[in-house]
């Protein structure tokens, strides 16, 4: 991947020179703040302008859309941040959104809708996907040619919204061994992250819900775990280390290995 | 003749007990909150005819799908039969429905029917083998979890059991009237598939033993299935009616979107619009989420009514694989066992529920497993019946944080930088943007 930093625009900034995004892209918390999912951020910009996308972010008119909250059982903050969201999106008219973020996409696409904010969401996958199958985007193995990769579905791409072939299909397109876990698709093992369980430590059993999801994947002996979530990436990574896998198996979101694999 | 009245005595008793015991489980389902589940009639119907009677869930699993499969379909075409018995016993005849269409086309369908009946008593006879010994014998781990301990485990065993014993009884009367039948004692069928296999058993007897064995095994059929009617209300059997309206009831929405409360959004909404017109009744609050059953809606109700404690659920739930307390079956379990008290306490108290001081949250479910949820839907999508322990869960939460403040520690961390700063860690929002200032 390049070192450039590809300009990015604010939503602020766009309406102020009289511009309108196609897309907007929804970064999320995780993809703002933490260190690792700021790499796949970026890594989804710098597909965006590879295929010249023009796209806008909310940048710090953007807030948690409310998803742990509500998991966690936090109707009232939840529909705060929800409202507070959808007040901001309504007033810049945006219509369409893509996210790297399972559960910004879950909570914006479903949940968002009864509190008055309806939008066209996708995943970035799925925004991958139709850029690849359309022409604009053309993709090549590259670094990863012939690698064995393993696809861990996340929850809230998955089973919560039935967006299970969108990552495979990308991932096949780079000329790769697609492995898949025993449990995958509707019955993927979640990566022990929703719920909100991300920002609290687990109650008293045998073992981290991640050790068990990495140990799965891991005896598929990847090259690489394929994720399509942030949360599910340090989930998978600190799976990984557990077992002192690293510098065997990478863990890279669906975004980062379209964008290594093509120089972007 | 002494045994149609006897029958018909028993029948109608049977059917009076089962309908009194039906309403009683139906008033307790009503407990809970109503939820309009009306709309999109022909999806419902369509989900219900694929996930209940065509089983599409339950041959996820082959082996028990299949062999479950055997059970079902034996059960089912078995009623064919039962009718005939019923017919039989009520009027003191043989075979009534033989003796109706003998000699014409229809008999040859008689026949047919028998023999198909047959041939799935005998499949259904080595699942139920098979389910014994998975239970028993394998002792597959999701036949073992705590909340399998004591009677679970028994009623499980007893209704496998009670099953051999109706095929057996089934099987018997057939092979001896076979005999029977041979012998120009009774009025002459075709010949049966598998029962006349058995038939040479009776060839010693003297027809008066075999009759009576013909009788033992007419009448442990019968009674077999009254006791079967007599036994479902406490079981954990309700499934073979209830599989219906449950999966008929099922949620059509994508399993990622949670209810949004009404009630929140009533007193959140004013803040962005000053002309917003609330939903629901200011005078009479409601209680958000739910600490005891009356909080539930009748769905979830009907969920813990048809749950027969196969444990799918919690063989593919993440916290539990590791360890965790948490069990989706449990949740389902708890939920009806409270649901049961609570009924009894509205028998003893003349329909109406009085406070005992007692709730499914706490008393049944623990906090600690209510936070030990993914929300992973991997429960809901494993129940082969279409049940959502997850909304239950979710409703305790609701519970514990909005209405008695009572969230572990970090997650009340969480909450309070979501609303000071709008991400759920430490992070000011002005510095959202920052990362594209960033190589």
């Amino acid at each position: 991947m390049s070192d450039k930093i590809i300009k990015v625009k604010t939503m602020a900034e766009m309406t102020a020179a009289g511009e309108t995004p196609e897309i907007l892209f929804w970064v999320g918390c995780s993809g703002s703040f933490d260190d690792r999912a700021k790499k796949i951020t970026k890594a989804i910009v710098r597909i965006l302008d590879h295929v010249g996308i023009k796209f806008a972010i909310l940048g710090s008119e953007e807030g948690c859309s409310g998803d742990p909250a509500k998991r966690a059982g936090n109707e009232f903050l939840y529909q705060m941040q929800a409202m507070q969201n959808i007040t901001t999106l309504n007033m810049y008219n945006v219509k369409k959104i893509v996210t790297g973020c399972p559960h910004c996409f879950n909570t914006i696409k479903n949940e968002y809708p009864s509190l008055g904010g309806n939008y066209e969401i996708v995943h970035h996958t799925q925004l991958v996907q139709e850029l690849i199958n359309t022409g604009k985007l053309k993709v090549q193995g590259g670094e990863f040619k012939g690698k064995k990769i393993v696809f861990h579905d996340p929850c809230y791409l998955g089973r919560a919204n039935n967006v299970y072939e969108a990552p495979r299909d990308i991932i096949q397109k780079l000329d790769v061994e697609l492995a898949e876990m025993k449990r995958s698709r509707a019955n993927g093992l979640c990566c022990g992250a929703g719920g909100a369980q991300m920002f609290k430590e687990a109650e008293k059993g045998t073992k981290e819900v991640s050790t068990e999801r990495a140990e799965e994947a891991l005896s598929n002996d990847p090259d690489i775990i394929a994720v399509g979530c942030p949360f599910c990436n340090t989930m998978m990574t600190d799976g990984v280390k557990h077992f002192n896998k690293e510098n065997k198996t990478k863990v890279l979101d669906v975004a980062e290995l379209i964008a290594k694999a093509n120089d972007l | 003749m002494l045994s149609p009245v006897v029958f018909s005595i028993l029948l109608i008793s049977v059917a009076a007990f089962f309908t009194f015991h039906a309403k009683k489980i139906r008033r307790n389902i009503l407990i809970g909150k109503d939820i309009d589940l009306t709309a999109n009639k022909g999806e419902r119907t369509k989900t219900m005819l694929k996930v209940a009677f065509g089983q599409s869930k339950m041959v996820v699993r082959p082996i028990p799908g299949i062999m479950h499969f055997f059970i079902y379909a034996a059960f089912v075409i078995t009623q064919i039969e039962l009718l005939e018995i019923v017919i039989d016993g009520v009027s003191g005849g043989h075979r009534r429905i033989w003796h109706a269409i003998d000699g014409t086309a229809l008999s040859g369908l008689y026949t047919f029917t028998i023999n198909f009946i047959e041939i799935l008593s005998v499949l259904a006879f080595i699942a139920t083998i098979t389910f014994l010994s998975r239970r028993n014998i394998i002792r597959l781990a999701r036949f073992q979890k705590p909340e399998m301990k004591g009677w679970p485990t028994k009623d499980a065993n007893l209704i496998l059991c009670a099953e051999i014993f109706l095929i057996t009884c089934i099987m018997m009367m057939n092979s001896a009237d076979l005999e029977l039948q041979a012998r120009g004692e009774t009025m002459r069928t075709a010949s049966f598939i598998i029962s006349s296999n058995f038939q040479n058993i009776f060839s010693g007897m003297d027809s008066s033993t075999v009759h009576l064995f013909e009788r033992i095994g007419w009448w442990g059929h019968i009674m077999g299935i009254f006791g079967f009617l007599v036994y479902l209300p406490i079981s954990k059997h309700l499934h073979i009616l209830l599989a219906f309206p449950n999966t008929y009831y099922s949620n059509l929405k994508l399993k990622g979107e949670f209810s949004t409360l009404e009630a929140v959004t009533d007193v959140v909404a004013p803040n962005f619009d000053p002309a917003y017109k609330p939903k629901t009744d200011p005078n009479n609050p409601v209680r958000f989420g739910a600490k005891d059953v009356h909080d539930l809606s009748w769905k979830n109700l009907l969920d813990a009514y048809t749950c027969t404690e196969c444990g799918r659920c919690t063989s593919a739930c993440p916290q539990n694989i590791t360890g965790k307390k948490l069990s989706p079956r449990k949740i389902m379990m708890d939920t009806r066992d409270r649901l049961t008290e609570v009924g009894k306490n509205m028998d003893a108290n003349g329909g109406k529920f009085v406070d005992d001081g007692r709730s499914l949250l706490g008393d049944f479910i623990t906090t600690e497993e209510i936070w030990a949820c993914n929300t992973c839907n991997a429960c809901v999508q494993e129940c082969p019946v279409n049940i959502d322990p997850l909304e239950i869960i979710l409703e305790m939460r609701r519970f514990l944080v909005m209405e008695q403040s009572q969230s572990p520690a970090e997650l009340n961390n969480m909450f309070s930088n979501i609303e000071n700063n709008g991400a759920p860690w430490q992070f000011s929002q002005a510095d959202r943007a920052n990362w594209t200032k960033e190589q």
